[in-house]
């Protein structure tokens, strides 16, 4: 214990500490968030408890020709589709596809955007140059068409629709990362490290880039919200996770066959879609507020 | 002053702003007179005040958070806080103008610097658009703008120059009263002393009075008819420059004096004020000034004092001249 | 102004090189055999050789790309697989309809979104402006294809008032203008509102009001002009991703723009449309962003002084 205390000082311990503790105070001040807090987390508790409890052959592929397209009721509360799968089921564990589309792509974004973003601001020069052009020619790319694109030369499946949403989110992370590492790269305690002689590397991942984590960790939460709603567009196109897996776009698509005498069947995927990117938005907003007060109230 | 109505009078006025948790006591029951052609120095720390009663003089305080809880304000015999919106417009801007401090944000980056004075001029007076950009033109040339520059923009003008155009809009219309918060503290030293002596030849020539909010002592030695110091929202004396220079009363006022360096003494320490301006969100029930007053008593602890006349020209608010005889350092030897 | 411009035009060639490249490779390299597909599968091993050959497709990739870039110059983007046409005679003649759509939508989120930013702004923190930022999330956070189905449901089947797809007369435009310009009026309402409140403690408001301007005046001319320079660049930006993301309104409305050209040739594996038109597009884009950062300085003097000399 004592050997314990004496390698991190009292005094950094507290201060560490109270910062974050500042953050979450602040986080928990606004309505919002919390709100947006509470629906992330019943959603994956949704997500994961759908991969416990459900039996994926049975309860969410299976088909009941006897209890086709059944309107909402006690039993389904959500309906059932056309071929007598239980919506609810299938949508609680649709949650499954769109929470993990949503985090890996935006973790392959992550990787690669910070990276790239982290170097081309650092070293600065022609390598910076090349990285920001290239990036900035990605970008022009409107990001669904690009998405189409790594899909279709690439093939359907959830992999694939990962990887093209990450990479078209990249720019994204270069642009913001690029910008925070620029303002971070002059300051006193860089410049100080470089004069003891550290290896550029360390610089760069220990003492620059966790000075720039703010903004990228407001963008991380709203790119994940974007992320799904593209997941579920490529889905609704048809070059998403392929049939019979319940993903929410690949639902709407079904449903949509139907929207004419079974509406309920568009209502609810879509539904789900809209609740869990609004908890993203509204937690990505409060932690921009929470993290950086001076924003408050912006955008 | 004589026997005619002031131009600005400030009766008992409290102004606070109500935060979500707290509540900031700006200005604590102020009065102040100021009469036609005089100029009025009010001093004091940032935070004390100033910069609340100039906006109130125009009443302009931003509200919400900002609300008057009491307290009238007559500018030119008008008691401005009994008109309606559309009446307190056309008071502001002819009767009394503002000039702020940072020349670098008060000018609309918008708009040519022509568009804004010429603005001010149409909407007090009953012209055409060509005799208010007319009027512009000679208000430009008054402040030393070549007029040709008329069609710029503020980014394309130094901060003394942009100072020099909000001087030109304040002063356009004539106004009877100026308020003017800070007016130099943004500029270089060279371009304080220019724009201090224009300042002073348009308030001689158009005969305007004005406050001049600072905390430079200087200033107020040179440009000011009367002082008033502030402390913590409220008046700890007032008097004429003379007064409040020479005679001075007030414990805070003298620290004032004594944190200047002098040159004339360069091998004494400054005297510092110990301590810091008490919270304005928690003001102590006594004397705000007590626990920083070297003479401080018991009963400054408990009383709040009240500014008391001590000749025709001097009030002062300190509970230690209840006792007979009290003098501060600063006035020993001189009666 | 006019070597402004000029050098923009300029800046334009490397973008479209770089898009065209990234565009190009990424659809080229495909794992698939596309003449497989284009046949059907039942076709004997010489003809399809003999397709190959004759769309070039026996060739390396990187002469590809340059036949590909040296056709770009000219204007050629080579012709579709499927129907042999001009790929861009084809876009051209989709671009209408998708512009149209855009600038309806656009139109009417601007009608809707300035004034409604400026009230939130004004009153900050009072009810109606809660209910305004919580309606602008939703909107934020519907996936626009589900609002275009909620509208279809509501307005073309129960009601019956408008058409659920198509492109025949007036009405049919009214349903897709709404569902792109919903997540439009959201990012509008919300940016608005935030630039407005950058602008509304501005010392210089502070200033008009002591002139004696009226508080109406104060915010719609003294505020507004400032606070639009933000708002024009993401109506360029959106502009933008309204012509990318149309692609999902004009899937479910039917609507006969580029958006449709590009699914279609996406299921069919037409590889040339596909490239030429996201290149196509994407320069579109550009060209727009060029647009809206000349109609900048119409706003915002700093920069058309910068114009005038002839700097960045």
């Amino acid at each position: 214990m004592e050997a314990n205390a004496k390698k991190v000082p009292a005094s950094r311990r507290y201060a560490k500490r109270s910062q974050a503790g500042e953050i979450w105070h602040r986080l928990m001040k606004n309505k919002g968030a919390v709100l947006g807090l509470i629906l992330v987390v019943m959603i994956v508790a949704i997500a994961i408890g759908s991969g416990i409890l459900l039996d994926y052959d049975e309860d969410v592929i299976g088909q009941n020709i006897s209890q086709r397209l059944k309107a909402p009721s006690w039993e389904h509360p959500f309906g059932t589709d056309a071929t007598g799968r239980d919506m609810m089921y299938r949508i609680f564990y649709g949650a499954r596809y769109s929470l993990i589309i949503g985090v890996v792509s935006v973790l392959i974004a992550l990787v690669i955007g910070v990276t790239l973003g982290v170097v081309a601001g650092y070293f600065g020069g022609p390598v910076g140059e090349v990285i920001m052009r290239v990036s900035d020619a990605l970008a022009a790319i409107p990001s669904i068409l690009m998405a189409i694109a790594i899909v279709s030369a690439l093939g359907q499946s959830m992999f694939n629709l990962m990887l093209a949403i990450g990479i078209t989110s990249v720019p994204q992370f270069v642009r913001i990362t690029h910008a925070a590492t620029l303002t971070v790269r002059n300051q006193e305690y860089v410049e100080q490290a470089r004069c003891l002689g550290l290896p550029e590397w360390k610089i760069m991942f220990v003492h620059v880039l966790p000075n720039c984590l703010s903004p990228i960790i407001v963008q991380t939460t709203l790119r994940v919200a974007s992320a799904i709603i593209s997941a579920s567009s490529l889905s609704f196109l048809g070059l998403g996770v392929p049939a019979p897996a319940p993903e929410w776009g690949g639902l709407l698509s079904a449903g949509r066959k139907y929207i004419r005498t079974h509406s309920y069947l568009t209502l609810f995927p879509g539904l789900a879609i809209m609740v869990t990117v609004l908890a993203l938005n509204l937690l990505g907003d409060g932690l921009r507020d929470a993290l950086d007060p001076k924003l408050k109230g912006k955008k | 002053m004589e026997h005619n109505e002031p131009i600005l009078k400030i009766e008992d006025l409290t102004v606070h702003y109500e935060l979500e948790d707290e509540t900031v006591e700006a200005v604590n029951g102020i009065s102040l007179e100021l009469g036609k052609g005089k100029v009025l120095g009010l001093v004091g720390e940032t935070g004390a005040g100033k910069t609340t009663t100039g906006l109130a003089c125009l009443r302009l305080i931003p509200n919400p958070p900002g609300v008057v809880k009491s307290g009238k304000v007559w500018v030119n015999g008008t008691d401005i806080y009994a008109l309606s919106d559309k009446e307190m417009n056309r008071v502001r801007g002819s009767e009394v103008s503002m000039i702020f401090q940072d020349p670098m944000t008060s000018l609309n980056p918008a708009f040519t610097v022509g568009e804004q004075i010429a603005e001010s001029v149409q909407l007090h007076e009953n012209v055409t658009k060509q005799e208010a950009y007319e009027k512009a033109r000679e208000m430009l040339e008054l402040v030393g703008i070549p007029a040709s520059r008329i069609g710029e923009y503020p980014h394309q003008f130094s901060g003394g120059m942009r100072q020099r155009v909000v001087i030109a809009i304040a002063l356009t219309c004539n106004p009877k009263l100026l308020i003017a918060d800070e007016p130099t503290t943004a500029l270089d030293v060279t371009i304080q002393a220019q724009v201090l002596e224009l300042m002073k030849g348009l308030i001689r020539k158009y005969g305007t009075s004005v406050v001049m909010i600072t905390h430079d002592l200087g200033i107020v030695a040179e440009v000011c008819d009367e002082v008033a110091v502030m402390y913590a929202g409220s008046i700890v004396e007032r008097g004429t420059l003379v007064d409040v220079f020479n005679r001075t009363l007030h414990p805070y006022t003298e620290g004032l004096f004594n944190s200047l360096p002098n040159i004339k003494r360069r091998g004494e320490d400054l005297k510092p004020i110990p301590g810091l301006m008490p919270d304005p969100t928690n003001l102590p029930a006594g004397c705000a000034f007590a626990p920083r007053c070297a003479y401080a008593t018991e009963a400054c602890l408990k009383e709040r004092p009240k500014l008391e006349k001590v000749s025709d020209t001097h009030w002062c608010a300190c509970l230690a001249y209840r006792n007979e005889g009290f003098h501060i350092e600063r006035s020993k030897g001189k009666e | 102004m006019y070597r402004y411009v000029i050098k923009r035009l300029l800046m334009l060639i490397p973008v479209v090189l770089l898009t065209s490249f990234i565009v190009f490779f990424v659809i080229n390299l495909a794992p698939g055999d596309v003449v497989a597909q284009l046949t059907g599968g039942d076709a004997t091993q010489e003809e399809i050789d003999a397709i190959r050959e004759d769309l070039g497709l026996d060739q390396p990739i990187m002469v590809r790309y340059f036949q590909y870039l040296g056709g770009l110059l000219h204007g050629d983007l080579g012709n579709s697989y499927i129907t042999g046409k001009s790929v861009y005679n084809s876009y051209m003649e989709k671009l209408p309809a998708t512009l149209t759509l855009a600038l309806a939508s656009i139109a009417v989120s601007i009608a809707i979104s300035i004034p409604l930013g400026i009230a939130s702004a004004v009153h900050q923190g009072s009810i109606r402006d809660n209910v305004g930022m919580v309606a602008a999330l939703l909107g934020l956070s519907m996936p626009n294809f589900w609002l275009g189905l909620l509208l279809i449901i509501a307005f073309a089947l129960k009601l019956g008032w408008l058409p659920s797809g198509g492109s025949e007369g007036f009405k049919s435009i009214i349903l897709p203008a709404i569902t792109v310009g919903t997540g439009l009026t959201a990012m509008l309402t919300r940016t608005t509102r935030s630039s407005m409140l950058d602008v509304i403690r501005q010392d210089y408001l502070r200033m008009a009001r002591a002139k004696g301007v009226p508080e109406n005046v104060v915010i719609k001319k003294h505020a507004l002009k400032n606070a639009l320079i933000p708002v024009i660049t993401v109506i360029g930006t959106q502009l933008g991703s309204c012509l990318g993301g149309a692609i999902l309104t004009e899937t479910v409305f039917s609507w006969p723009g580029v958006g449709r050209l590009i699914m279609d040739a996406v299921n069919s594996r037409d590889i040339p449309m596909v490239t030429g038109c996201i290149i196509l597009k994407t320069f579109t884009i550009s060209i727009i962003l060029l647009i809206v950062d000349l109609l900048y300085a119409a706003v915002d003097p700093k920069i058309r002084s910068q114009y005038a000399k002839g700097g960045k």
